[in-house]
């Protein structure tokens, strides 16, 4: 009876075959209740007629993705011609995340791969040197790049006490304040993942590279980064997805005129405009941008695992 | 073997990013924490050390606020990890323990849902199925949509640790008439421990810092810190805010640190 090994058929799954179920059940009706549940219910939402000042009225519609799509006048008799206004915020949202993500690669690929290559007990420090900002509070993050990009801020004072403007350069509440705000959050999570790549890359290839006579920067661009890639994509998605649907940076360091969909969502169940199925729908849009992010990703994921065997 | 005349595998400018990176991460922080320290009323000049604006977050006259605010939030944060520390526990236990089963994919995608969803469309959903359902908001609407969202964040460091303790130590004891239930609480729990704590204090800090979810589930009038923090800031940054803000910021730290030591325990079982 007793055997050793760890395989799926041991005495102790056994163990825990028949209480799985009753295991998995709170964490079932939690998580189903909590965020599956009311997930399903604002898709219903988005295909209901709104109430005024918030709310709904039990009757489908499909005004809510009418209005984010297509524009009809102010009686809403006139031909519909397409709207703009909330494909621009949305596009305006892509162009941010992207432009943070690509500043976190950047910063962070060489980070990644100089603490990847670092001695085994220095890597643990830093790591956890990268780690430990994630874990502080993004609010007070975001707070503190609000104070510190201020026209009298700290970098404005130390770039005219050093002479190299003559007066502030204005930063905050615009496009700039808010790439280097979604930077500046999600720069962890784009060094975690290319981290974990290169630490498992094999350097005797690059020593074969180096004996074929390819320089260094070439090896890096043909070896080293085909071989990281997987790192790569995951550190690009970790920080674009979250940066994406992201409410304080551009609410904090962006202002009125540089809003996202997160400000464009809250906006719709905060303010006195208020128009939950349009909320709702725009939610729901985000929502399937980011999974066919995640299921292309996915796909290429499996993809990849089949052909490295 | 000859050798060669460079280091194949440093990158000259390396070194200089990361540092740059680290200063990048720190920066804003170090800068709030020295600020919160300064004596003036005006947050643009320094008038030299004081530690008033601490005081001022006791004593102040906006201290009664911050009060209930950080009461909301810890009492909030405890009840959250805890009720989510025990249901990652049983989770990952049939997860890592349970073998294969048809509902283990599901199960999987349903943990980590929370973390594949975009934040402010938890937010929203939440938001509408506690209005549709009738759930007046208050307190108790933050402490369940908290509950919520600390699972899957508590359950991935207690999983982890779950797949590094071989099943020989339960088999043992249950070759020697140990009873399942106390192979369970007597061996499987004890070499948990690690990454129970890891994981309570993982989902403690996620409690504790949340606004998105927070500012959209919560009744009118009733706030945790950084809801307060948020409200306070959209009236200006204040000396006051830059203290208590540094006095969260080392409790998260703390935390981290903390999680991290118990977390090393693991590597000598």
């Amino acid at each position: 009876m007793a055997g050793g090994a760890t395989s799926g058929g041991s005495a102790v799954t056994d163990t825990y075959k028949e209480a799985r179920n009753w295991l998995l059940l709170p964490a079932w009706i939690t998580l189903g209740f909590l965020v599956l549940a009311p997930v399903l219910l604002m898709l219903v939402y988005s295909f209901l007629t709104k109430e005024f000042r918030g709310g709904v009225i039990w009757e489908f519609s499909l005004a809510a993705y009418d209005q984010f799509f297509f524009d009809r006048g102010l009686f809403g008799d006139d031909p519909a011609q397409i709207e703009w206004t909330y494909i621009a915020i949305f596009w305006r949202s892509i162009w941010q995340a992207g432009v943070a993500t690509l500043l976190s690669l950047a910063i962070g690929f060489p980070t990644a791969y100089f603490i990847a290559t670092r001695p085994e007990k220095q890597r643990v420090i830093w790591v956890f040197l990268i780690t430990i900002p994630y874990w502080v509070n993004l609010l007070i993050r975001t707070v503190s790049m609000r104070f510190l990009l201020r026209d009298e801020g700290p970098l404005n004072s130390f770039f005219m006490a050093t002479g190299l403007v003559d007066g502030p350069i204005h930063m905050i509440n615009t496009n700039f304040a808010v790439q280097v705000g979604l930077f500046y959050s999600y720069l962890p999570f784009m060094v975690l993942p290319i981290y974990a790549a290169v630490e498992r890359y094999n350097f005797t290839l690059s020593e074969a590279a180096a004996d074929l006579y390819a320089n260094k920067w070439i090896t890096l661009r043909h070896i080293v980064l085909p071989a990281v890639k997987p790192g790569v994509v995951a550190g690009c998605i970790l920080v674009f997805v979250p940066s994406l649907g992201s409410f304080l940076a551009p609410d904090l360091l962006g202002g009125a005129k540089n809003f996202m969909i997160g400000s464009l969502i809250e906006e719709q169940f905060k303010g006195n405009a208020g128009n939950w199925p349009f909320g709702a729908a725009a939610s729901m849009i985000l929502l399937t941008m980011v999974l066919i992010i995640l299921v292309i990703y996915a796909r290429a994921q499996a993809r990849s695992d089949k052909e490295a065997g | 073997m000859a050798t060669r005349r460079y280091d194949i595998k440093s990158y000259s400018g390396f070194l200089q990013i990361t540092l740059l990176c680290l200063f990048v991460l720190y920066a804003p922080l170090i800068v709030v924490a020295v600020y919160s320290l300064n004596a003036s009323e005006s947050i643009a000049v320094w008038e030299g050390f004081s530690l008033r604006w601490y005081a001022d977050v006791f004593t102040g006259s906006e201290s009664a606020k911050f009060k209930v605010a950080a009461r909301n939030s810890f009492v909030i944060a405890i009840i959250a990890a805890s009720v989510a520390t025990t249901i990652a526990t049983l989770a990952a236990t049939a997860m890592v323990r349970g073998g294969k089963f048809r509902l283990r994919a599901w199960s999987f995608g349903l943990i980590s849902l929370p973390l594949m969803v975009p934040e402010i469309v938890t937010a929203v959903a939440t938001l509408i199925f506690f209005n549709s359902i009738g759930f007046e908001r208050g307190l108790l609407t933050i402490l369940l949509a908290h509950i919520a969202f600390c699972i899957p964040f508590a359950y991935l460091p207690i999983s982890a640790r779950m797949q590094s303790i071989e099943d020989t130590y339960e088999q043992a004891a249950q070759d020697l008439y140990a009873t399942k239930r106390q192979a369970f609480t007597k061996i499987l729990l004890p070499l948990m421990l690690p990454g129970i704590i890891s994981g309570y204090l993982l989902a403690f800090i996620i409690s504790l810092d949340d606004f998105i979810i927070t500012n959209f589930v919560k009744g009118a009038g009733v706030e945790t810190l950084p809801t307060a923090i948020f409200g306070a800031v959209k009236q200006g940054i204040k000396p006051n805010i830059m203290a208590i803000s540094t006095m969260l910021l080392g409790f998260s730290i703390l935390m981290v640190l903390i999680s991290y030591l118990v977390s090393r325990t693991d590597k000598k079982p």
